[in-house]
């Protein structure tokens, strides 16, 4: 089921990872993030909302990582280059994204950054809509969110065009431990 | 007609931008929407859809209740109303308490059915709508122009004008750069709103959500950053069951967009928290404005089926030539008519119900199961009932109500029309009795009508016995079709029987809205055809198959005449097309083809009736290809040639360039032979050949059939 996910989110503009420890995904956004500019000094940075993958990486371990703050306000998140976090589920057919993101942070995070990194446990794709809805339910979750690929619009002349209110680029994350199976 | 609205067909259709867009759009639309469903068994999903929004449309207040108990339960406002009016103090009121000053929205069509901006702009509140197609509208000061790309019938070039204005610099017409304006410029009033407006495409009872599908975004921004959050939501969107959502998700972008999901889906239940710490206040607004009533009526009840796809904008022949803002008022196209004309009002939609050619394009690809030109010809049936037919129309329809004297002036028409007929101009009859009217040219109606050449045919007196009927222009226009339906018939064995009695199957009158006038024609011609004990009543045209098998007990149920039902009933058993009867008749062996011929490429063009009302396809291809044709596909092979009967004449310029496509996409093929089984096809497209000067032959498959008989 990865590699129908992965196909169909790469088809709908996203890009698709896959590593096996919570300490080789941190590895993976640190490189990246050094890689796209983001530092403190040049007003560059990201902000990383709280979630599953903090708790269990441990966020202390991160602090003093320049550029790269946890709390997210609207003005930081609004201004911030790379907006990082979790997603629960990832659905195969439709190379969607789903989690409870009833937390305003989570929704802050991967709405007004200019790119979104999103953490996503390996364990956790689903074949289709039908299994996902077995597994998710509106009385314990206010605000489920699917994310398909990054924001896009084909009102102008039916151009399509990234990146119009959200962000520009959806980088995917699948981490094995997270989700406990094994590659 | 008035003469604005024609104006207003004839701007849209000079604009050379717009049918381009739209035309360019829905080519590619066929394509990608194909791919999207690739897997699917799009009847059983649309199955699906149809009856779970059924299910709900048939107890609303009901449902409703459960969503406002549901909701409310979890902290929600929820507000319900049957007046428009009663919305807007309602969110005035909400803005007002709370010291609103600056609202977003996120696109809805039930504010634009309201205008609710109008409102909000009058008490000093601004409001940004922030869906890109529907903010450069707003910044242009239009409507919509189509339900799902609201600016579709605008050119970069205009969009990078309204831009410059609104950042006072001159921008150039690159698209990506245009679109990073419009989020540079909205980004600040997201962030400054203090209520956030927002549309539903799902409520759903059960669980008190609201579903919203977004591709840009800006529907989370909006239900994200203003501490206030107005869902207003359509009482028609309301699901029972939360399994619901997964249908309509699975329906809706494949639908509108051929995506196979939107970029975001937000299901939101009962108010979250915003990023101060504080609850949001949620206030969800369930609108009735006339969708009970319309739940109520037998004949409109399945509207409310309608996810608000804009699929079938996407396929119709009109829309795609004329746009929105000829087509529709808030709601456009087919749809459009029928919301126009419920919840504005009936008078509303007199005009644009007039654009609908009943071509079934748009039933074919409903994912609620709509069937929009059956509820179409409906206002047309209570507009005339309302304000009575047009006086010109009642003179002619009282003549097709008397069989004797119509006939006659069929056959008077002949001879008065012999001096000024040059080649086989015809309009759709009995509709060229109007034309006698207006003393315009006449149509070439056959020196001897069908009735009397069958007279010369010797039958063969079998057990089997198949009653033709011929419908008028076969009759009277094409009596060389008849001859080659009986050839064939006669060649298996079957006795053709043709009762003289027999007359107009009534469609034009029905599809003027007269139902009376059809409903006397019904009665006449099931008499006529009953008469005889057959096995088959046969007919060589699509539209009189229709007529015979669907449409007679409909009309006469309509109005009221219920004691004809068990016959009609009885004569749609019996009722079959031609080309499905000679199918029929080549697989079990009783009628051959000759052999060995190759007779080179032959192109077919699908008519609407046959292909969509009867799912006729296959057999008519099969069967020439088995006669020693090579049938080689034209583009949108099943697209409306722009006949429409009476249509081609009250909107010629509508009608004109899509035969003009038709003819475009028929040479394309290279064949120089087209095939067709109806009459009314054969009249407008050799009438299109005849001018266009192509040499393409235009026959009825029965003749080209007839003439490859074995002898
Ligand atoms: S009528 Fe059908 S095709 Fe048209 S918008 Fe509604 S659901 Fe979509
Ligand atoms: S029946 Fe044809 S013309 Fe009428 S609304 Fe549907 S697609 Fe358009």
């Amino acid at each position: 089921m990865y590699e129908q996910f992965k196909a169909r989110a790469v088809g709908v503009g996203a890009e698709v990872h896959r590593v096996g420890t919570c300490s080789d995904a941190v590895e993976f956004v640190l490189s990246f993030l050094k890689q796209e500019g983001v530092t403190d000094t040049a007003g560059s940075y990201a902000v990383w909302a709280k979630g599953p993958f903090l708790e269990a990486a441990g966020q202390e371990s991160l602090a003093g990582i320049p550029g790269l703050g946890f709390e997210v306000t609207r003005e930081r998140a609004a201004q911030a280059k790379v907006g990082i976090s979790d997603m629960s589920f990832a659905v195969a057919d439709t190379g969607s994204l789903v989690q409870d993101q009833a937390a305003p942070d989570q929704r802050l995070a991967s709405a007004l950054t200019g790119i979104h990194i999103a953490l996503v446990p390996s364990a956790n794709i689903v074949a289709d809509k039908a299994a996902l809805f077995a597994r998710i339910n509106p009385k314990n979750s206010r605000y489920i969110a699917f994310i398909t690929g990054p924001s896009r619009t084909a009102d102008i002349e039916r151009v399509l065009t990234i990146g119009v209110h959200g962000p520009e680029r959806l980088i995917i994350l699948f981490v094995d431990e997270l989700g406990g199976e094994k590659k | 007609m008035k003469q604005e609205f024609k104006a207003s067909i004839k701007r849209a259709l000079n604009d050379a931008n717009l049918t381009g867009a739209l035309g360019k759009f829905s080519e590619a639309y066929k394509v990608n929407r194909t791919k999207a469903y690739e897997g699917i068994d799009f009847e059983e999903l649309r199955g699906r859809i149809a009856e779970a929004k059924s299910a709900a449309a048939c107890h609303l207040d009901e449902v409703a209740e459960t969503f406002r108990k549901n909701a409310e339960a979890l902290g929600a406002k929820v507000f319900l109303t049957s007046d428009p009016e009663e919305v807007k103090q309602y969110i005035l009121k909400v803005a007002r308490d709370n010291g609103v000053k600056n609202v977003v929205k996120s696109k809805s069509m039930a504010t634009e059915e309201i205008h609710l901006n109008k409102a909000l702009v009058e008490q000093g509140i601004s409001v940004a709508e922030t869906d890109l197609g529907e903010w450069i509208i707003q910044l242009a000061g239009q409507t919509p122009s189509h339900m799902v790309m609201p600016a579709i019938h605008m050119t970069k070039e205009e969009v990078a004008d309204i831009f410059s204005k609104e950042v006072n610099e001159r921008l150039d017409t690159d698209i990506p750069r245009l679109v990073k304006v419009a989020r540079n410029e909205l980004r600040p009033k997201f962030l400054e709103a203090d209520m956030g407006i927002s549309g539903g495409n799902i409520a759903v009872a059960e669980t008190g959500s609201i579903v919203l599908v977004t591709n840009e975004g800006n529907a989370r921004l909006v239900t994200t950053l203003p501490r206030i959050h107005v869902a207003l939501i359509g009482v028609e969107k309301l699901v029972e069951k939360f399994e619901t959502v997964v249908p309509i998700l699975d329906a809706l972008p494949r639908s509108a967009t051929a995506q196979l999901l939107t970029s975001y889906v937000s299901i939101i239940t009962g108010p979250t928290q915003n990023d101060d710490g504080s609850t949001k206040e949620l206030h969800i607004i369930l609108m009735d404005n006339q969708r009970t009533q319309m739940a109520k009526d037998p004949k409109f009840k399945q509207a409310l089926q309608c996810i608000r796809c804009g699929s079938c904008l996407n396929v119709c022949p009109i829309f795609r030539l004329v746009g929105g803002h000829v087509f529709g008022k808030v709601y456009t196209g087919g749809i459009g008519t029928i919301l126009t004309a419920w919840f504005d009002e009936l008078k509303k939609s007199e005009e644009i119900q007039g654009l609908c050619i009943q071509c079934g394009n748009c039933t074919q690809v409903c994912p609620g199961k709509l069937d929009i030109p059956e509820m179409i010809m409906e206002i047309r049936r209570r507009l005339v009932l309302e304000k009575g037919q047009p006086l010109v129309q009642k003179a002619i329809f009282s003549v097709v109500n008397n069989r004797k004297l119509f006939h006659g002036m069929l056959r008077a028409a002949s001879v008065a029309g012999k001096p000024f007929t040059s080649g086989k101009f015809i309009r759709h009859l009995p509709l060229f009795l109007s034309e006698l009217t207006d003393g315009r040219s006449l149509p070439a109606i056959a020196e001897k009508p069908f009735r009397d050449l069958y007279a010369g045919i010797q039958q063969p007196k079998g057990k089997e016995k198949a009653v033709f009927y011929a419908g008028c222009l076969i009759d009277f226009a094409y009596p060389e079709t008849g001859v080659a339906l009986v050839k064939l018939l006669n060649k298996a064995g079957i006795e053709v029987v043709f009762p003289e009695e027999q007359t107009c199957c009534g469609a034009p009158a029905l599809y003027s809205g007269a139902y009376e006038v059809a409903a006397q024609n019904a009665a006449d011609n099931i008499t006529a055809l009953l008469e005889q004990d057959a096995q088959y009543v046969v007919s060589a045209c699509p539209t009189c198959t229709v007529a015979l098998a669907h449409d007679f007990a409909k009309t006469l149920e309509a109005v009221g005449r219920t004691e004809w039902l068990d016959k009609a009933k009885q004569l749609a058993e019996k009722t079959v097309d031609l080309a499905t009867l000679v199918k029929h008749l080549v697989d079990e062996g009783r009628l051959s083809f000759q052999e060995g011929a190759e007779l080179g490429k032959i192109t077919y063009h699908d008519s609407c009736h046959l292909k969509r009302t009867l799912k006729v396809s296959e057999q008519p291809r099969e069967l020439l290809q088995q006669a020693g044709y090579q049938v080689e596909e034209m583009f949108e092979c099943d697209m409306c040639c722009g006949m429409g009967g009476s249509y081609s004449m009250k909107l010629p310029e509508i009608s004109a360039p899509i035969l003009k496509r038709k003819l475009k996409n028929i040479k394309e093929t290279g064949a120089p032979l087209v095939a067709m089984d109806c009459p009314g096809c054969v009249l407008q497209i050799s009438g299109g050949f005849d001018q266009d000067g192509a040499a393409v032959r235009v026959k009825h498959t029965a003749e080209l059939l007839a003439e490859r008989l074995k002898d």
